[in-house]
């Protein structure tokens, strides 16, 4: 007997331990296996030595390569802060405005549930936390973030980030927490098709994909749906961004259901916080109220300014003078091209309107003279006792304030190239006694 | 003058190494395995306590000790998943005892020996904790994906190769 023992005691000693091995196991797996059910006292005993001997090093790596990052992108690193800083502000001003499109719809459907005595869970409270390390294999998609059942956290809560659901929590140290990614095997959840508000249930797989996988073919169902919590499972809140379809196919395993694969909203490879709800309530939070209630006043102010818009169009329409529509309405008076094509836009409403009906604009001048519409300079740019400047002024004196009309006896062609040529009245002089020069060199 | 005779490759190459080096060397393999996913996330095909544990085991050439070294290991890498505790200790425990066998056999000095042996030890270890997934703990979705599993072999090849020669440094010859 002696000798047996002696001489297979490798082999007695290798089936000793499988053989303890497997009988901890079928202890473990004496229940149904189920996500994220919890163990026996003594297994988490085991987890909890071995977790509390590894993330200690594992929050000092943690720690100094923080340390290194923060110092160079703190103090080294800063060439762009100033450009990035107004990118944001940028943003921020256009997130304001999609807020405050928003606001109104989310007020109304806050309404229309509390009408309908609807209860929604909103998120109240978050613990954030830092992904301190990973399970090291592919085969148990989990993480461990730096928080525990010192700050708050429960098993089952759910863990997200801004972008979306990452998982739930399983095992809750003290002050370390394990978190199940909704990519894992063993993994679930209760979804929602956005569009089609047609329910499934969300798994994981052994590729690290999540799909959905209990949903017969439907035509509705097509790539790029976004899909959202249903809250059905008591575990993530309703509405909260899961992923969006990628991939609609025929399930081998298991007809007629259809493997319907999503990208997760939230980058589920590479995390670095996340927060950790460890609160619902059916009210809005006060931040969220806070929120809805400046996004209101923007769409508020967005709407007077609107309205203020409008009504400086619709005058300005009126103001528009029957001149220009019926110049509008000949286009043979109209040319395009000419300099004079900007006298045919609305005119400044602060010009006074033409008495005594249309008159047509005169053809352009195929020679022009001295006597041309423009050639000559305005009276207020003459000098007295200039030669023929008494012509002059006494003509112009003739014209009383009429500056823009030729005058036969001024000869000044050394100035006359010098002024642009004014655009041809589109009155007559004694209908519009006064022509500003800048009211014709505005752009209406 | 005393004369040593060796009758086998065990009595002439079996080393040992210093507690220290025992204890901290698979700790260190197994937070350095879950640190690395990390900010590397492809780096979780890795197995870097498999290949530690096949060293202490052809270095060892002693079957109990790899067995025993290797199930340590595993049930340290357990302690850290989701999984149920003893899927990864049973595994890497027939892998610590076959390993110790094999090096009692072969050269395990050869590169070209440690090339096979680390890529038939992760194929093994991959084929092993399948069959503990499937057929003991029968979850129905458990399934292996071999083309993965060949390159997580050849990965864990390449990576094993120089860790062996560092760890080379650490022998004790008895």
């Amino acid at each position: 007997m002696e000798s047996f023992f002696t001489r297979f005691k490798n082999v007695l000693v290798l089936v000793a331990v499988l053989l303890a091995q497997t009988i901890a196991l079928a202890i473990q797996v004496r229940r149904p296996v189920e996500s994220g059910a919890p163990e026996g006292n003594k297994v988490m005993l085991i987890r909890y030595w071995v977790v509390a001997a590894v993330t200690p090093f594992e929050r000092f790596f943690l720690g100094f390569g923080r340390n290194v990052r923060g110092g160079w992108s703190n103090y080294v690193d800063l060439r762009h802060t100033r450009q990035q800083n107004h990118d944001l502000q940028d943003q921020i001003a256009q997130l304001r405005l999609e807020q405050a499109a928003l606001a109104e719809d989310a007020m109304q459907g806050h309404r229309l549930q509390a009408l309908l005595d609807f209860r929604q869970h909103y998120v109240a409270t978050t613990v954030a936390a830092q992904v301190i390390g990973t399970s090291g294999t592919d085969l148990s998609r989990v993480f461990y973030i730096d928080k525990g059942s010192k700050d708050g956290l429960k098993p089952d809560q759910a863990v997200i980030t801004p972008d979306g659901i990452v998982g739930k929590l399983r095992d809750v140290f003290p002050h370390t927490s394990q978190v199940l990614l909704i990519n894992d095997q063993t993994s679930g959840a209760g979804v929602l098709l956005a569009s089609t508000r047609i329910r499934g249930i969300l798994r994981g797989s052994a590729t690290g994909r999540i799909q959905i996988n209990n949903l017969t073919p439907d035509s509705r169902i097509k790539p790029g749906e976004q899909v959202l919590t249903s809250g059905g499972d008591q575990v993530y809140p309703r509405g909260l961004k899961v992923g969006t379809i990628e991939s609609i196919a025929p399930d081998p395993d298991h007809q007629p259901y259809t493997l319907i694969s999503l990208r997760p909203a939230a980058n589920l490879f590479q995390l670095e916080e996340v927060l950790v709800i460890t609160g619902t309530q059916s009210e809005l939070p006060a931040q969220t109220k806070k929120d809805l209630a400046v996004g209101a006043a923007t769409a508020e102010t967005q709407a007077e300014a609107s309205r203020v818009a409008a009504a400086e169009a619709a005058a300005e329409a009126a103001a528009k003078s029957a001149a220009q529509i019926v110049a509008d309405r000949l286009p043979s008076l109209h040319d395009p091209n000419s300099p004079d094509a900007d006298a045919t836009k609305a005119p400044d409403p602060s010009t006074p309107k033409p008495v005594g009906g249309i008159v047509p604009r005169p053809q352009p001048t195929l020679h022009p003279d001295r006597y041309t519409p423009g050639s000559a300079p305005p009276a207020t740019s003459l000098q007295p006792g200039a030669p023929n400047s008494t012509g002059a002024v006494r003509r112009n004196s003739a014209d009383d304030d009429t500056t823009n009309q030729p005058s036969p006896t001024t000869n000044l062609p050394s100035a006359a190239p010098k002024k642009a040529p004014k655009p041809a009245p589109q009155t007559q002089p004694q209908t519009q006694p006064q022509i500003q020069p800048q009211t014709e060199s505005q752009p209406n | 003058m005393a004369t040593h005779s060796y009758t086998s490759r065990r009595e002439l190459e079996q080393h040992s190494f210093p507690p220290a080096v025992a204890l901290l060397v698979p700790l260190a393999a197994v937070v350095l395995q879950a640190l690395l996913p990390k900010p590397f996330p492809k780096l979780a095909i890795l197995d870097l306590p498999l290949i530690v544990a096949v060293f202490f085991a052809v270095s060892r050439r002693n079957p109990v000790a790899g067995t025993l070294t290797a199930a340590a290991i595993g049930l340290l890498q357990d302690a850290l998943t989701n999984q149920p505790i003893g899927v990864n200790g049973m595994a890497k425990s027939v892998i610590g005892y076959v390993a110790a066998s094999i090096g009692i056999q072969v050269d395990v000095e050869n590169m070209s020996t440690r090339l096979i042996m680390n890529f038939g030890f992760s194929i093994l270890n991959s084929l092993l904790l399948f069959l503990i997934n499937h057929r003991l703990l029968g979850l129905p979705g458990f399934q292996i994906l071999w083309v993965h599993e060949l390159i997580r072999a050849a990965v864990n090849t390449l990576v094993a190769l120089p860790i062996f020669m560092v760890l080379d440094h650490t022998k004790r010859l008895d």
